[in-house]
């Protein structure tokens, strides 16, 4: 309190691990793993009408060595199963996977041979976010809880 | 109803193999045996005054467990065809059995057919005899069964990876 007092203004005390989890927050580069209709209101959010970059979320990589966030963005069949867990396998710590509409979150509208019951069976989520589609204020909503997330965690170096 | 044109021509040309025929406002359909589809959709296409030159979709009907199941067999292919020239179509049906669900395969004349009948392949595990390579399209080798028969389960489930759900 005493050297807080001292230094002023000029100078922030805090903790490492609220400063790399304030850093992580806002440097998010997405992977969209985009295989069906929900991929249109991905562009819709991303785009700037929405601006996704607000969030410091705006530029996706398209490779997963570079990305810290996986958007799965679509319904996942059981074929596209090892790809997508291959993704997610290629990416670096620290990572995270968000699910993106209805069919990730659960299947969906779609109950059969073909379709993957929820990514959850495949890789673990973060964060959920219903609809199908989702409303890109439904997608804003889940990053900003992503955010919260992550500057809750506690951060390995 | 006056038949049309090309039904009538299919049953002068082959008495023998049209099971049935029927047009519903239009829509002519003709139900033939199965030994004969690669002559009659060649006809089909090649008389100048019917010209069928395009092959729009290949499928197949289960018909299990059905009231109106065709007494011939359990499955029923469905060729659409249509004309560029005339703007004409027509629907040609072909019975199979549960034993043998096997007919010949219409690659020799359109392209198309060979996509189109190895998705039929796939879902309902449909031979097509001369098609040249006649594999799964959609689903995963691995893959066991058809799922679009109608005594596949609803929620038969066969990943590749992660549990069953
Ligand atoms: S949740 Fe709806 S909009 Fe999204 S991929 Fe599935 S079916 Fe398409």
């Amino acid at each position: 309190m005493a050297i807080e007092s001292a230094l002023g203004e000029s100078v922030v005390l805090t903790r490492t691990d609220k400063v790399l989890g304030w850093a992580r927050k806002y440097s998010l580069f997405l992977y969209p793993f985009v295989t069906a209709c929900c991929g249109m209101e991905y562009m819709a959010a991303a785009a700037s009408h929405y601006d996704i970059d607000r969030f410091g979320a705006g530029l996706p990589r398209f490779s997963p060595r570079q990305a810290d966030v996986l958007f799965v963005v679509g319904t996942i069949s059981h074929k596209q199963a090892p790809i997508l867990k291959r993704v997610w396998e290629q990416m670096c710590e620290p990572k995270w996977v968000v699910a993106f509409g209805g069919c990730t979150c659960s299947g969906g509208p779609y109950d059969n041979y073909a379709t993957v019951q929820g990514i959850d069976t495949i890789v673990p989520v973060d964060v959920y976010i219903p609809g199908c589609p989702p409303r890109p204020e439904t997608v804003l909503d889940g990053i900003m809880k992503l955010q919260e997330k992550i500057q809750s965690q506690k951060q390995e170096l | 109803m006056e038949e049309s044109l090309t039904l009538k021509k299919l049953r002068e040309r082959f008495p023998a193999s049209i099971i049935d025929t029927h047009s519903f406002r239009g829509d002519d359909t003709a139900v033939i045996k199965r030994v004969d589809v690669v002559d009659i959709c060649r006809f089909l296409k090649e008389s100048p005054d019917l010209s069928y030159n395009f092959l729009m979709d290949l499928t197949a009907v289960d018909y299990l467990q059905m009231g109106n199941s065709p007494k011939e067999g359990r499955f029923e292919v469905v060729y659409h065809l249509y004309s560029l020239k005339y703007n004409h179509r027509v629907r040609i049906k072909s019975p199979l059995t549960e034993a043998d669900p096997t007919i010949d395969s219409l690659t020799p004349l359109w392209a198309v057919a060979n996509w189109l009948e190895r998705e039929c392949w796939d879902m309902f595990g449909i031979r097509f005899d001369g098609h040249p390579d006649l594999k799964r399209i959609l689903l995963y080798e691995q893959f066991e069964g058809h799922p679009l028969r109608k005594d596949y389960p609803l929620t038969g489930r066969q990943p590749l990876i992660g549990p069953k759900n």
